[in-house]
């Protein structure tokens, strides 16, 4: 019995063997990798041995130099800025696409694959469209606002609207995913509710924030956990609509330099790999602790009861 | 007919073993993107056709992209044969101990460094060790619209021309309609290392040894750039720019004149419906003016030098190259064969083609430190802050100063 037990667990592992393989090599050691790398002052050109490491072991130095230094604390406004705008408007924006898509409608397939056609498409070709959208004197935001007597702002071009413009790229490339998971939510409300509530006399308001609001908080939860840990990892978007040949990455006057990043451009540009892999694990310590948090703080408004 | 199958058998065999015991030489290259493709080709033929038994593979990455990869390449120990290293770069590299030095294979093969213009020759040497070979140089002029100029009734420019008789042109183009500007010349790092030396001042003292970026005759320098858009408004702001980049605006007819790079003239030829030109950038205290190059760097680990030297030398001071590039017009060949030179001078437009030489004079190379890009980023920021005017010149260089001293080793 022992034996056939034995021979059950190797064959399971035999099975698991190609995935546990790639995820060891392509997460795990990796990860294992940056932990170590960010003990030294690497510079991402030298060969890796036991011996330049110890030559360029720094030690808890290189977190020591990020907490201390007041780019990583402007960054993170920066970052947390970002959040602070985009949450709000990405859960408005897939609640409403949620809405319409849950209505029985003709052509109801075709709004579907429109609303997802952002989801489906590049950053790059969705943040360069978005770069001429937001083109202070030629672009269609600004000509809409004027249309209405508003005179628009500079945009990707002024640090007080670069990140807002950010905001609004994402939030039109993110809203059909999470719409799409909030109608699954949606879908997934029993209508019995909804009969009991018309027999009851029940107003649109009130079934909308007593039935429907309460029975669609997982989804909402989830939405919310993805969308802060996507959000401390903005990088696409700034990339391709706020760096310029020439000038510093990050927009104008640094506005919109964000977490990943800065961290790139120590890797990358700045030679300071083993800098940059200390500001990844940090990175993972906020992130891991707002998701923590949120974990904790959702038995006051999750209702797991459908 | 056995005689025969014998020697079509002999002769594939040949070919065969030619082909497969052909020597494999892998370049890596960013100068080869788009339009200069097929030049680069022509190259790699007009090599292979000298050197039978030398396979080249060329691997072609877009700038935006080329040295991210680069750097994964080179630090997980499987860099190419050859790449391509700009002038910035280059440093970087050769002080990581990645490079080899060519020295030894030089003196081996008895190469002739002469052919190989000194200044770009110099550009690639460290501590005494010549770790690359310049493959191509350009520099940076100033262009101008004629017909602007003729509808403002403005003399040229010339190549004796200072900073008082291009702002003064400047603002005479202006004028003529509000969306038309005198001159752009952006305030940028890369221009503001040589903008200074115009002025007389310098981002370093005398030895390298210390930053002098908030020194009088650099402030008065950013004063000028920044004033052409905040005072007089010669140059167009961002916002005035509304997406179009200096280029587009030069090509529309809509700038007297610009500051950019030689590489612009296969563009400019092709897209200008006005009459264009070139004279040497106006100078104040002195003239100066920018020096760039690219140059073929052969990896430490390589496992087949001669071959990739070989390469490399055929890149940098081969005639056919030479040829190929002036004919391209894909920047300027770094060899000093006159021949080559009187060839490149002679196609138009620009008509003062000259000036491309005559600014050589007064070639500034950029500065070059271990951590030069984050030099460049730190005092960029600081330069984009006065021209947008968040804050005054004095203030950005006294900021940028502190943070330069603060996080850069010299």
């Amino acid at each position: 019995m022992a034996h056939m037990k034995r021979a059950s667990a190797w064959i399971t592992l035999l099975f698991l063997a190609p995935s546990l393989i790639g995820l060891v090599a392509f997460s795990v050691l990796p990860m294992a990798a940056s932990l170590a790398l960010g003990l030294t002052q690497w510079d991402g050109l030298s060969a890796v041995s036991f011996s330049t490491m110890r030559e360029q072991w720094v030690g808890l130095g290189n977190y020591a130099a990020l907490l201390g230094d007041s780019e990583f604390w402007r960054v993170l406004k920066n970052t947390c800025y970002f959040i602070v705008l985009y949450l709000p408007l990405i859960l408005l924006a897939s609640v409403f696409v949620a809405l319409l898509l849950d209505s029985k409608r003709r052509l109801i397939g075709v709004y579907r694959v429109m609303y997802y056609i952002p989801v489906l498409s590049s950053w790059v070709a969705g943040a360069l469209v978005w770069k001429w959208v937001l083109s202070p004197d030629y672009g269609m935001l600004n000509d809409l606002l004027g249309r209405i007597g508003i005179q628009g702002p500079g945009w990707l071009q002024d640090r007080s609207w670069a990140m807002p413009g950010i905001v609004l790229a994402s939030v039109w490339k993110d809203m059909g995913y999470f719409g799409l998971i909030l109608l699954g939510g949606l879908q997934g409300i029993n209508p019995s509710y909804y009969e009991s509530a018309d027999i009851e006399g029940a107003s649109w308001a009130q079934k909308a924030f007593r039935i429907t609001l309460p029975l669609l908080s997982p989804a909402i939860f989830f939405v919310l956990i993805i969308c802060v840990i996507n959000s401390f990892q903005l990088f696409p978007q700034v990339m391709v609509m706020t760096a310029t040949n020439g000038q510093p990455p990050g927009g104008p006057l640094g506005s919109t330099q964000v977490m990943v990043e800065r961290i790139y451009t120590y890797a990358f540009k700045y030679y300071k790999m083993g800098f940059a892999s200390a500001w990844s694990w940090l990175l993972f310590v906020i992130i891991l602790f707002f998701t923590m948090l949120q974990l904790k703080l959702q038995k006051r408004w999750v209702n797991y009861e459908a | 007919m056995r005689g025969r199958i014998a020697s079509i058998g002999a002769l594939a065999l040949i070919a065969l073993s030619t082909t497969a015991f052909a020597q494999k030489v892998n370049y890596f290259n960013f100068s080869g993107a788009g339009d200069n493709a097929p030049y680069l080709e022509s190259m790699r033929k007009a090599f292979e056709a000298k050197n039978p038994g030398i396979d080249v593979n060329i691997e072609t990455v877009a700038f935006a992209d080329y040295f991210t990869q680069l750097q994964t390449r080179v630090a997980s120990g499987t860099p190419m044969d050859c790449f391509e290293l700009n002038y910035e770069n280059f440093v970087t590299y050769a002080k990581k101990d990645v490079l080899l030095d060519l020295g030894p294979n030089f003196k081996k093969t008895g190469f002739d460094t002469k052919a190989i213009s000194a200044k770009a020759l110099g550009a690639f040497n460290v501590d005494g060790k010549q770790y690359g070979l310049p493959a191509s140089f350009s520099n940076v002029v100033l262009f101008y619209n004629k017909a602007l100029f003729d509808k403002a009734k403005v003399a040229y420019p010339t190549d004796a021309w200072t900073w008082k008789d291009e702002q003064s042109a400047a603002e005479k183009i202006r004028a003529l309609d509000k969306d038309t500007y005198g001159i752009f010349q952006p305030v940028q790092f890369w221009e503001f290392y040589k903008v200074v030396k115009q002025n007389g001042g310098s981002l370093f003292s005398s030895d390298g040894k210390r930053f002098t970026v908030d020194s009088r005759q650099n402030i008065d320098t950013l004063t000028f750039m920044t004033d052409r858009l905040l005072k007089s408004n010669v140059m167009p702001t961002q916002k005035q720019c509304g997406g179009m980049g200096d280029w587009d605006l030069f090509k529309a007819g809509r700038l007297g004149m610009i500051v950019t790079g030689i590489w612009a003239f296969g563009e400019f030829t092709k897209d200008c419906p006005f009459s264009w030109d070139i004279a040497v950038e106006p100078g104040m205290k002195a003239k100066a003016t920018h020096f760039f190059s690219n140059g073929i760097v052969i990896s430490k680990n390589c496992a087949n030098v001669d071959a990739a030297a070989k390469w490399a030398k055929f890149m940098s001071a081969s005639r056919e190259a030479a040829d190929i590039r002036v004919t391209a017009g894909w920047e300027l060949p770094a060899i000093t064969d006159p021949q080559i030179i009187a060839a490149y001078s002679e196609i138009t437009p620009p008509a003062n083609r000259a000036a491309v030489f005559k600014s050589l004079e007064y070639l500034v190379t950029p500065p070059v430190v271990g951590q030069m890009q984050e030099l460049t980023d730190i005092l960029g920021a600081q330069l984009e802050a006065a021209r947008d005017g968040a804050k005054t010149p004095a203030q950005a260089l006294q900021d940028a100063q502190k943070e330069l001293i603060a996080k850069i080793k010299l």
